[in-house]
C-alpha cells in the first residue's frame, strides 16, 4: 500500500524503535495509541461544537459564531477558556463523591470504545476479537453515569432526566444491538477488523459495504436512529429537554464538570458514528475501487464527518418527541424491524445473488415498513396528538 | 407514510441551509456593532437637557423650575438653582441649574419630565450604549454630559424637534414684537411729553403707560 496510507502507522512504528524491545515497546505503543486517540477526539469535539452552532445557525438562516477567529472557528477556545474559569457548584445537599464521579464515569468509557474501532488499514489500536462486543458493553457504562449524575444532584430535575436517560438508553440499546446482529452474523466475527475486511472487497468497481444492500441500508437506518437516542441528540433530547426540566441531569454541573459531560456526550456520538462506519459503511474502505489511492485514515474521517452533518441536519430539523412516543417508537417499530431486518439478512445469506434476492428482501422490509408505520399511525401511537376532552 | 414527514422538513431545512449560503437576502442578521438598523423616530431612553447654539452653558433652556425634579416618580434628577441669572432664548434673564444630574440606574424612562418642562428643556435621548465600569458615578449623569445641542435633538426626532422650534420661534416673535411695540410706544409717549412740554412744567412722566 501507499506510504501515505500507512503514514501513521509507519511513524508509530518509529518511535517505538527508540526503545529496548519487550513490555518497554508495549507500553509506549500503548501510550502512543491513547494520546493520539485522546488528542485528535477532543479537537474533533472542538471544532465539531463549532461547526455545529454554524450549522443549526445556517439551517436557520443566521451566521452562527462568526467572531472569535477567522469565521469564528476559534470559538471553541473561547468557550474552553469560559468553562475552565468558571466557579464550580457543587449543590449543598449533593452526594459529592459521586457528583464528582459522575463525569469521570462518563468520558473514560467513553475513550475506552474507540481502541477497537479501525481508524484505517492496520490502525486499530486493540485488536480485539470481540470488539464489538467490547464496544457494547463498555457504551452501556455511560447510562450508569448519567444516573450518577442524576441521583447525585439531588434534584428533582435531574432525576427525572436520568430516569428519562435511563429508560431511553437502555429502550433504544436493544435495536442498537439487533440491527448490528444482522452485520455480525453475516460476516461472522464479532472483530471490527474483520468486518471492515469483508466489506473491503470490490464488486466491479462498487464496493461490498453492507449499506448497499436491502437488509444493511435498513440496518443502517435503524443504526443511526438508535445511536441518536444512544447519544442523546435531538430529536431524542428528552434527558436534557431545556423547556421541560431544564437541562436534565446536567443541572447542577458547571465549569469543568459540565464540559467534561459535554465532551463525553459528543465523543460518545463520534464513536457510535464509527461504529456504524464500520459496520455498515465499509470503515477506512473507499466507495469505488477506482477511489482505493486515498488513504484510508482520510475515507474513515471523511464518513465520519458525513454522519457528524446528518447528526447536525437532523438535530436543526427535528422537534423533540415526547416521552411515549419515544417508548412506542422504540418497542413498537425499531424493534419488530430490527427483528425482521435480521431475518432478512439471513434470507440474503441463503439465496442465489441477482436481481430476484434483491426485489425479495426489499419487499420483505418495505411491506412490515409500511405496516407498521400505518398501524402505529393510525392507531396515534406516533405522529399527531388527539385530545380526549380539550379541542 | 411513516417518515415522509421527516424527509420533507429535512428538505426544507437543506434548502435553508444552502439557501443562505447563495441567497444573502436570506440573512436577516443585523451584526450589531458594526451594522445599525436606523433607530425608530419614537425611540426613547433617557432624558437630555437641550441647549441653543454650541455654547452649553449660554444656550441651556432649562431654568431651574424644579417643576421635573417634583414630578420624577423615583426621583433621579436632582437640581440646584444658581444664585445668579443669565438671559434666555428670548433674552430675559432667569435662573440657571448650578446642578442637574440624572441618575439613569434610577430613571425608568417614563417621559413624564418631558410632559411637564414648560420650557422644553429636557427631551428623551435615543442613546442606548451606557454601559460603564462604574455603576455608582458612572451612572449618575452631569449637566455637562445631560447637555445637547438643539441640533442633536432635531437629528434624533426631527418631526418633533421642527414641532419645539416653531413654537419657541413664535413665541420668541411675539416677545420681540411685544418689545418693540413696548419701545414704540414709550418713543411716542416720549415724543408726546417733549410736545406738551412746551407751556406745562415740566411733567416728562406720562401718567400712564398705553397698554400693549
Amino acid at each position: 500500500m501507499s506510504a501515505l496510507d500507512q503514514l501513521f502507522v509507519a511513524l508509530k512504528h518509529w518511535l517505538i524503535g527508540f526503545f529496548p524491545a519487550g513490555p518497554w515497546q508495549l507500553l509506549v505503543s500503548a501510550l502512543i495509541s491513547i494520546g493520539t486517540i485522546i488528542g485528535s477526539f477532543a479537537l474533533l469535539f472542538a471544532v465539531v461544537t463549532v461547526l455545529e452552532r454554524k450549522g443549526l445557525g445556517r439551517i436557520q438562516n443566521r451566521y452562527g459564531p462568526n467572531r472569535v477567529g477567522p469565521y469564528g472557528f476559534l470559538q471553541f477556545a473561547a468557550d474552553g477558556i469560559k468553562t475552565l474559569t468558571k466557579e464550580d457548584v457543587v449543590p449543598r445537599a449533593a452526594d459529592k463523591l459521586v457528583h464528582f464521579l459522575a463525569p469521570i464515569a462518563l468520558v473514560v468509557p467513553v475513550f475506552l470504545s474507540y481502541s477497537v474501532l479501525p481508524f484505517g488499514r492496520n490502525m486499530v489500536p486493540i485488536e480485539m476479537d470481540g470488539g464489538v462486543l467490547f464496544f457494547f458493553a463498555v457504551g452501556a457504562a455511560t447510562e450508569l453515569s448519567v444516573f450518577m449524575a442524576g441521583w447525585s444532584s439531588r434534584n428533582k430535575y435531574s432525576l427525572f432526566g436520568a430516569m428519562r436517560a435511563i429508560a431511553q438508553m437502555i429502550s433504544y440499546e436493544v435495536p442498537l444491538i439487533l440491527s448490528s446482529i444482522a452485520v455480525i452474523m453475516t460476516v461472522g466475527s464479532l472483530s471490527p477488523v474483520t468486518i471492515v475486511e469483508a466489506q473491503a472487497e470490490y464488486a466491479g468497481w462498487l464496493a461490498n459495504w453492507y449499506v448497499f444492500t436491502p437488509w444493511g441500508l435498513a440496518g443502517f437506518i435503524l443504526f443511526m436512529i438508535a445511536a441518536t437516542a444512544e447519544s442523546n441528540r435531538s430529536p431524542f433530547d428528552l434527558p436534557e429537554g431545556e423547556s421541560e426540566i431544564i437541562a436534565g441531569y446536567y443541572i447542577e454541573y458547571s465549569g469543568f464538570k459540565f464540559a467534561l459531560f459535554f465532551l463525553g456526550e459528543y465523543l460518545g456520538m463520534f464513536a457510535v458514528s464509527g461504529l456504524a462506519i464500520t459496520l455498515f459503511l465499509g470503515g477506512w474502505s473507499a466507495p469505488l475501487s477506482f477511489l482505493d489511492w486515498i488513504p484510508s485514515w482520510l475515507w474513515f474521517f471523511a464518513k465520519l464527518f458525513a454522519l457528524i452533518f446528518l447528526f447536525i441536519w437532523v438535530r436543526g430539523t427535528l422537534p423533540r418527541l415526547r416521552m411515549d412516543q419515544l417508548m412506542n417508537f422504540a418497542w413498537k417499530f425499531m424493534l419488530p424491524m430490527a427483528l425482521i431486518d435480521l431475518v432478512v439478512a439471513g434470507v440474503w445469506r441463503f439465496m442465489a445473488p441477482g436481481p430476484v434476492r434483491w426485489a425479495a428482501c426489499a419487499a420483505l422490509l418495505a411491506a412490515p415498513y409500511v405496516l407498521l408505520g400505518r398501524g402505529l399511525m393510525g392507531k396515534k401511537k406516533l405522529g399527531k396528538r388527539t385530545y380526549r376532552y380539550a379541542d | 407514510m411513516l417518515g415522509t414527514g421527516i424527509i420533507k422538513g429535512m428538505a426544507e431545512t437543506a434548502r435553508n441551509f444552502i439557501g443562505s449560503y447563495v441567497d444573502e437576502e436570506r440573512l436577516t442578521t443585523v451584526q450589531y456593532p458594526e451594522e445599525r438598523l436606523p433607530q425608530k423616530e419614537n425611540a426613547r431612553n433617557f432624558p437630555f437637557l437641550v441647549h441653543d447654539g454650541d455654547d452649553r452653558h449660554a444656550g441651556l433652556r432649562c431654568v431651574a423650575c424644579l417643576i421635573c425634579e417634583k414630578e420624577c416618580p423615583p426621583q433621579c434628577i436632582y437640581i440646584e438653582k444658581s444664585k445668579d441669572k443669565k438671559p434666555d432664548y428670548t433674552g430675559k434673564l432667569q435662573f440657571y441649574p448650578a446642578i442637574f444630574d440624572i441618575d439613569i440606574s434610577v430613571c425608568m424612562s417614563c417621559q413624564i419630565c418631558v410632559e411637564v418642562c414648560p420650557f422644553d428643556a429636557i427631551k428623551m435621548d435615543t442613546e442606548f450604549e451606557l454601559s460603564t465600569d462604574d455603576r455608582f458615578e458612572g451612572l449618575l449623569l452631569r449637566k455637562e454630559l445631560l447637555a445637547k445641542s438643539n441640533a442633536y435633538y432635531r437629528k434624533i426626532h426631527p418631526s418633533e424637534a421642527a414641532e419645539v422650534d416653531a413654537r419657541l420661534a413664535a413665541e420668541k416673535a411675539k416677545v420681540e414684537a411685544k418689545a418693540k411695540a413696548d419701545a414704540e410706544a414709550k418713543a411716542k409717549a416720549a415724543a408726546e411729553a417733549k410736545a406738551k412740554a412746551g407751556g406745562a412744567p415740566a411733567a416728562a412722566k406720562p401718567a400712564t403707560a398705553p397698554t400693549v
